[in-house]
């Protein structure tokens, strides 16, 4: 028999808990490095869209707020449209979609800025409702988790993606509550009772 | 951050091998039992929300990014001067160009730039423990650093991390984000520590233990160290899941 020959994934390790001596050096204060952190922002000034303002906390399975995690954002412009390698065309310019975000050192709470993304096609054309891929990396977290905002005042019951899901009362997990006009929380829980819901795609 | 496309193609990830990854509970590693997802995963294929990812590009780079020694006040860190190099793959054996790869790390006597470390050895003025680079269009990359130290951890009593420089490496798509760790060649902390043992597979904890590399080392200046990193691969085939007509 011919052999297949795939590499294997490299393993995944933690973050730890320096993650922001690689990442974030500023935000820790370890300036001089670099000019300014990566992912500041995943809009620029004239980004078209609805501003929104997203904050949360994650907790861990004993209730504790996490200070120590670092959250990855990767979202769509307006239009619906990534801002790179996406196959169907050029996205707005002012939007790079990507954002490098990290819980408050004293308070745990985090904060992204952005605009609402637009709806995106499933693989098998239906339109998924609209949302922000995160990815959550900590201390004691093995493998980084990927996990979904979705927003209150959006139609999510047509989603493709989250008709997958059996357990239906563990949808609300992944919905942004809006708080104000352009205000959303989006608490993130890693285990136990109300656990957020995580993904594998 | 630029526009251009910097995978090879597009196409559905392949599904991640979760028993060759560390699963999320791993009492060894004691900090994991309260921050391990309890539910299982929702597994379903790849969407271009995963598919695409972030671009990056040359110019957000520093001409020392890439070397630790150098980049935090540019004078010489101290410490056993290395070249960590290798490549970014992916699981078809393709080198991934124009990725963003990140290291952060201990410095010679194990002590991190952080204020949560608070460990004996002093820190090294000179040092700052963070560099970065893109892969080039044959997926290669480079640093030039330091050896780190071994460190003590709270876990166990006296849990010691082996010598690791921290990797994080994007793909040309989200879902291929990874960070790991690289370990060195006949390093007997390796097979002690808590959170290499995470992972269930010798085989598996091999593939990050970098071999000493002694082509690539600088005569009279510095040994080096090979670290390939492979992101998960993309389906290559035409007959796609797609809806007829898209
Ligand atoms: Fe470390």
């Amino acid at each position: 028999m011919q052999r297949l020959d795939y590499l294997k994934e490299t393993p995944s390790q933690t973050a730890g808990p320096y993650v922001h001596i690689g990442l974030t050096p500023n935000k820790l204060g370890n300036a001089g490095i670099y000019p300014a952190d990566l992912g500041e922002s995943p809009i620029r000034p004239g980004a078209k869209g609805e501003r929104v303002t997203i904050s949360g906390e994650v907790r861990d399975g004993a209730g504790m707020i996490l200070r120590d995690t670092l959250i990855e954002t990767w979202q769509a412009d307006a239009a619906g449209i990534y801002p790179a390698n996406d196959p169907r065309g050029a996205a707005d310019p002012e939007v790079t979609g990507w954002a490098r975000i990290i819980a408050d050192f004293d308070t745990g709470e985090w904060t992204l800025r952005t605009i609402r993304p637009g709806r995106v096609p499933f693989p098998d054309g239906r339109l998924m409702a609209p949302h922000i891929a995160l990815w959550i990396v900590a201390r004691g977290i093995n493998l980084g988790l990927q996990t979904r905002i979705y927003f209150e005042d959006e139609d999510n019951d047509s989603c493709p993606v989250l008709q997958r899901i059996e357990h239906r009362e563990r949808v609300r997990t992944l919905i942004a509550r809006k708080t104000a006009p352009g205000a959303y929380r989006f608490d993130v829980r890693l285990q136990g009772e109300n656990e957020t819901v995580f993904f594998d795609m | 951050m630029t526009q251009n496309k910097n995978s090879v193609d597009g196409g559905t990830l392949f599904f991640r091998d979760r028993d060759w990854h560390p699963p999320a509970l791993t009492p060894g590693y004691k900090t994991s039992t309260t921050r391990a997802p309890f539910r299982p995963l929702i597994a379903m294929p790849s969407t271009l929300s995963e598919e695409t990812g972030p671009a990056f590009g040359h110019s957000m780079f520093g001409e020392l990014d890439n070397n630790l020694i150098l980049n935090f006040t540019g004078q010489p860190a101290v410490g056993e001067r290395i070249i960590l190099h290798g490549r970014i793959l992916d699981e078809n054996g393709r080198g991934v160009p124009g990725v963003l790869v990140e290291i952060w790390q201990a410095n010679a006597g194990g002590r991190y730039r952080h204020k949560k470390d608070g460990y004996l050895a002093p820190l090294d003025p000179n040092f700052g423990g963070c560099g970065r680079t893109l892969s080039r269009p044959d997926g290669s990359y480079e640093f030039l650093t330091i050896r780190p130290g071994a460190y003590p951890w709270p876990n166990r009593v006296n849990d010691w991390r082996p010598m690791h420089i921290h990797i994080s490496v994007f793909g040309s798509g989200f879902g291929q984000r990874l960070i790991t760790q690289n370990y060195f060649e006949g390093d007997p902390l390796i097979a002690r520590c808590p959170i290499v043992n995470t992972i269930g597979k010798e085989e598996a904890i091999r593939a990050l233990v970098a071999p000493l590399d002694m082509n690539r080392a600088l005569p009279m200046d510095c040994l080096a160290y090979k670290f390939d990193v492979v992101l998960r691969g993309r389906r290559q085939s035409f007959f796609e899941n797609k809806r007829e007509g898209m």
